[in-house]
Order: C-alpha cells, then structure tokens, then sequence
C-alpha cells in the first residue's frame, strides 16, 4: 500500500513538472502581455523598464527556469494585473468554486442516483421512460441559457431566490464558505442547481445502465434464490457493484466541474476561480493562469488517487499494488 | 431392486414435491416460446431426480419454474407445483419467498458467478441464516461456519473473512452448496452444478452431495446433460426434450434400456461407449426451435424409428411397469411389443 502510493507521488511529480512545461509555452504562445498591460502612450523608456519589472525581457527557457526556483518555493508568481502573489488571488477564490462544485455533485447524486435506479429497476415504466427523456435534456440543453432560464423564473418572475452574487457568508479554517449561512445557501441553489444538470443526467444513465447490467447476473439471481428481500437486494447486492462505474465518473466530473465551472460562475456572478481565470485570460495575466492551470493539475491527481483509494473500498479484486 | 418394488416405489411415501403439467411460456417479440409444455414429474423424499437433456430443452426453465424465478418475458402459464399441499405457482411473491432459500434452495451453474464479488462470504452467508430466522448475527455466523466445515472447507473461520475471489471454483460451489445447505431445506434444485468443474473437483462435490442428501433427507432435483453425472447419482431420471418429459424411470433401468429413441441416442452419444477407431456416435440436426414446434412427435425429424403415427403428437403412457415415455414407437424387444 505504501509502496503503491509512493510510486503514484512520483508518477504525480512527473506530471505536474510536464504540464507546468506545456503550460508555461502554451500561455507563451497565446499572445504578448506588454501589448495589452501597458498603455499605447508609454514611451519607449517606460515600456522597457515595464518589461524588465515584469521580467519579460529574459529568454523564455531562463524565464521558466525561474519559475521552476519560485514554485518550489511556494511562489506560483504575482500576478501582472492585481500586484499580488497568484497563489493568493486563486486560493482566496477557490472555496466559492469549491462549494459550488460539491454542491452540484452533492445534488447529481442525491438526485440521479435514485431515479437512475428506478428506471433501470422497472425499465418498462412510463415513469422511468419520462426519466430518460428528461435525463436528454439535461444533457443536450445549453448550461448558460439554463441559468438564464433559471434566473428568469426564480429570480425574476418567482422572486424566491437570489441571481447573484455568493450573500453572507461564514469563515471557517480562514476561508469563507456561503453554505453554512441560510441566506449563502438560497443564493448557492440556483448555480449549484444549473452546474448540476448535466451531472444529474449523467449519474441516472450511469446508474441505469449499471443497474440493468448487474440485474441480470447470476449472483444477483442467486441473491433472490437464497429469499432475501427485494430491497436486500437492489441496495446491497446490486447497489454495491454500479457503485463502482459512478466513483469514477463522478471522480472525473468532480475536477472538470471545479476546473471549467466558468459559465454558471459567469452567469450568476459567482465570485469563483471560474470567472478569475477567464478575466486573466483576456489580460493575459500570465501567473495567474499558469498557476491557476498548476492548482488544477495537483487537484486531477489527487482526485484521481482518492477514486483509486475508493475502488479498492467498493472492490476487494482491486489491489493497489506498486509493481 | 425387483420387478415389485419398482413400480411401488416411486409413490410409496408422499413425495417432497410433485410438479403436475407444468407449462411455462416466454411471451417473446418474435411469439410464444413454450419452454416448458407439460412437464410432470415427482420427486420422492430423500431421493435424487436426474432432470436430463440437451441445452434448450427446458430444463433450466423447470427448475427456475420450481423455485419461482422465472423472469419475464417468461411466466408459468399453467399446471401445479405441490409441495406440501401448496401449489407453488399460485402463492404470491412474498410467500414464495419464504420458502426459497429456506425449504427449497437453488444451486447453479457456474460458481464463478453465483457469488456476488464485492461482498465477504460471511455477509453472503449470514444474510441468508437472518433472511428467514430472527438470530443474532454471532449465531447466525457460527451457523454459516459449521456449515462451510460440513461441505468440507478447511478452516472454516478463517474463509468467512474471504471474498468470492480468492476461492477456486470448486471452493466456491462449495460455499453455493453450504448455502443452499443452511436452512436445512427438503429440497434443492441443483442446475448443472459441476459442469464448470474439473473432473476431480466434479467428484469430490458429487460425492459431497450425495452423503449431505442422504444424512440431511433432502431431496434434490439434479439438472444436468451428462448421462454420466446422472447414472452415478441420481435415483429416478427424467429426460426432457422440447419443454417436454419424454422419457422418466428408474436410473438403471433407463439407462440400461432406454425406451425412446432420443434416450438412446443421447447414451450413445457418450464419447466413451463408442469403440475406438470408430467415428463417434451422434443424434443428427439440432433440437428444434421452441418458436414453430412441428405438429406431432418433437423428436420426429431427427429420429431414426419415427414413421407415419409420429405426425401426432405421443401421449406420455406407461409402457412398460414402472417406465414412461412419450413414443409411439419405443424401442421394445419382440416379446414386450404385443404386451405394450
């Protein structure tokens, strides 16, 4: 077990190092932030000593070896726009986002679970075919023109709900989370509520497909044959073997939910990472998104381990085994 | 056994189970399929019924039909399954479900599958003590241990903590027949259950078996296509073809002298009953499908004694003392054809 997680630590580092490489040209590549971060009347004196300030002037493999000292130090840079360390800027936005994509996840398998099951239980029903259909929309209907619909109707219309913003909030462990507070958590539902649609869908097909595969196995046959009880045996013996399938999807959701949260951040005004990256995206405020990028990357890792660590739970034929 | 005690034997005491005309059709896209058309047969106390036939004649369908699993698009459609004066066909799930796993259990095929992979024996097992008697779980763990000692698993307590996959197969029919075993049930619908095996592991569970059945008093109902398997355990042995029974006795004597030509043809195509040097004996074309029976005898395109008469359908009559079968032409020596 040990060894097995000191080979995924390596493996991690060596990931972590490739992507910072790609990143730090791709974002090279992307366009030159002298052009847009210093006014057009500078003159040729000021714009020189900016690009010395913003160490600009040095070679890129000299500019990413620096880069490469600072970060092993904790220093992912500061950004060009606000003047702080980037570290900073993104960890003060991350637990909105944070909250944000639990919450949605939280709300994909709450609901989608159960109906997933009933329509893979009773395949036949009108029920579960009106879950299906419903299941399409959620996939196929846009993400930000759901948000404005939502908007529309509970906020405009309705008048129940919130449409911006994250309202009180509380701290804990130095940040400050919204769904501790009832007001925080009324202006959460709608965002968590549209990020969580596609998700829904997702987890009901998941679920179904599961269920309709496992139901036909012998060992769920001979389940029945020993008389337990039906629901013995959906939430036990049928239960525990779809379980698997969803981890690792909802794994995999979780990080692109919290990486690429952008649109529903966008529309409900989220104050998220989602909305940070994209406004230094059109900056070009080159620390931000290379650490932005770098956060994200550890954050795939550790998903992914903590999924491997949760099959080895659900699976006992699953050995975490450093060959 | 004598001419005698033949004939009175299979009905002498009340049998565990007797399945009168059993009919359980699948209501398919493409029609009806009649797996199961009519099948009777009893099942003495104590005793071992070979329920025997090619793949596709039914005999899964049977067992399935006893034991109240049949799964739509299938549904039995017809006849009685009496077991102590219940007709099992006819009682509601729950009640059936009761009985299942308590006093008629089910062992299947293929062991590698039965056992589900993401739970430990002991959940496996305890669950079925406390599905049909209210013990504690310590009591019901001690049950599932004794019994996994008597199908003759080495250290028992420890292999309550092990999951399905670090069993071998024939470890893992083991603990299907432990717990088919635990309530003690009267009878046990066994489906081809050392077919995955290997021949030495086959042995041991048949050997296994027939000593639990005859200290135990259960009846089984052994669902096989090896002759085989059957001749060394069973006592009575119905073969079936086309969802039907055409041919039920005493094992020796149908073994021994089969009466119809499917009989026949299925213990000559034992590999081993042909001489060497010869090209094996088989029965030509295929069991037809369930979809569009012909009209008549089933057997008929593929039988080499069949004639005019067979466009009937055979009743299933007793042809000689104590031996059914569902021929019009069976195969009888000279002196018995006028009698019969």
């Amino acid at each position: 077990m040990s060894v097995y997680l000191l080979r995924r630590l390596i493996q991690a580092l060596g990931v972590v190092l490739v992507m910072s490489l790609i990143v730090f040209i791709g974002v090279f590549a992307i366009g030159d932030p002298v052009e847009i971060l210093i006014s057009p009347d500078a003159d040729q004196i000021e714009r020189e000593r900016a690009i010395v300030a913003l160490g600009l002037d040095k070679p890129l493999w000299l500019q990413y070896l620096s880069f490469l000292g600072n970060a092993l130090r904790g220093d992912l840079g500061r950004s060009f726009v606000f003047n702080e360390p980037a570290l900073q800027l993104i960890l003060n936005r991350m637990p909105a986002t944070l909250e944000l994509a639990f919450g949605a996840m939280f709300l994909a398998l709450l609901v989608g679970l159960p109906l997933g099951l009933y329509a893979g239980l009773k395949p036949n029903s009108p029920v579960s075919k009106g879950i299906m259909a419903g299941s399409i929309l959620g996939f196929s209907l846009p993400t930000f023109w759901v948000g404005l619909m939502l908007i529309m109707v509970f906020a405009v219309q309705l008048g129940w709900l919130p449409s911006t913003g994250r309202g009180e909030t509380r701290e804990i462990l130095g940040m400050r989370w919204s769904f501790l507070t009832r007001d925080g958590l009324a202006h959460m539902a709608m965002p968590a509520l549209n990020l969580a649609l596609f998700k829904i869908s997702l987890v009901i097909r998941l679920t179904r497909a599961g269920v309709r595969e496992t139901m036909l196995m012998d060992y769920v046959k001979f389940a029945r044959a020993k008389g337990l009880s039906p629901a013995r045996v959906t939430f036990v013996h049928v239960f525990k073997n779809i379980l698997i399938p969803v981890v690792t999807v909802v794994g995999l959701e979780l990080g692109s939910t919290i990486a690429f949260s952008v649109v529903t951040e966008s529309v409900f005004a989220w104050p998220g990472m989602g909305k940070l990256i994209i406004d230094s995206i059109n900056v070009l405020d080159r620390p931000v998104i290379v650490a932005y990028l770098m956060i994200i990357v550890l954050m795939f890792i550790t998903i992914n381990l903590v999924v491997d660590l949760t099959y080895s739970v659900l699976d006992p034929r699953v050995r975490l085994e450093g060959k | 056994m004598t001419a005698a005690s033949i004939s009175a034997s299979p009905i002498s005491a009340a049998p565990t189970l007797e399945v009168r005309n059993l009919q359980t059709h699948f209501f398919t896209r493409a029609g009806v399929v009649k797996a199961v058309d009519g099948v009777s047969f009893t099942v003495p106390r104590g005793k071992v019924l070979g329920l025997v036939g090619e793949s596709g004649s039914g005999k899964t369908v049977t067992g399935f039909s006893i034991i109240g699993l049949v799964d739509p698009p299938g549904r039995i459609v017809g006849g009685e399954i009496l077991y102590q004066g219940k007709n099992l066909a006819s009682l509601s799930e729950e009640e059936m479900r009761h009985l299942r796993g308590n006093r008629i259990a089910m062992i299947f095929q293929d062991p590698m599958m039965t056992l589900n992979p993401v739970l430990r024996i002991d959940t496996q097992m305890i669950e079925t003590v406390r599905a049909h008697t209210k013990v504690s779980h310590e009591e019901a763990r001690q049950r599932a241990r004794d019994t996994l000692g008597m199908v003759g698993i080495p250290s028992p307590d420890e292999r309550l903590k092990s999951y399905p996959h670090q069993f071998s197969g024939g470890m893992r029919q083991r603990v299907a027949i432990a717990i088919a075993l635990l309530h003690r049930p009267e009878l046990i619908v066994a489906d081809e259950p050392t077919t995955a095996l290997d021949v030495t592991i086959q042995g041991q569970i048949l050997a296994e078996v027939q000593k639990l059945a005859a200290t135990t008093g259960t009846s089984l109902i052994w669902i096989t296509h090896d002759l085989s398997v059957v001749a060394g355990l069973a006592d009575e042995i119905a073969v079936m073809y086309a969802g039907r029974v055409v041919e039920h006795g005493l094992v020796e004597q149908v073994l021994d002298r089969p009466l119809h030509p499917y009989t026949a043809g299925l213990i000559g195509s034992v590999p081993s009953r042909n001489k060497r040097g010869e090209p094996l004996r088989q029965i030509p074309g295929m069991t037809p499908s369930l979809l569009s029976l012909p009209a008549g005898c089933a057997f008929r395109s593929r039988c080499p004694r069949a004639g005019e008469e067979c466009g009937i359908e055979p009743p299933i009559r007793e042809i000689l003392p104590g031996r059914d079968a569902r021929c019009h032409r069976p195969i009888l020596e000279a002196a018995e054809v006028a009698s019969a």
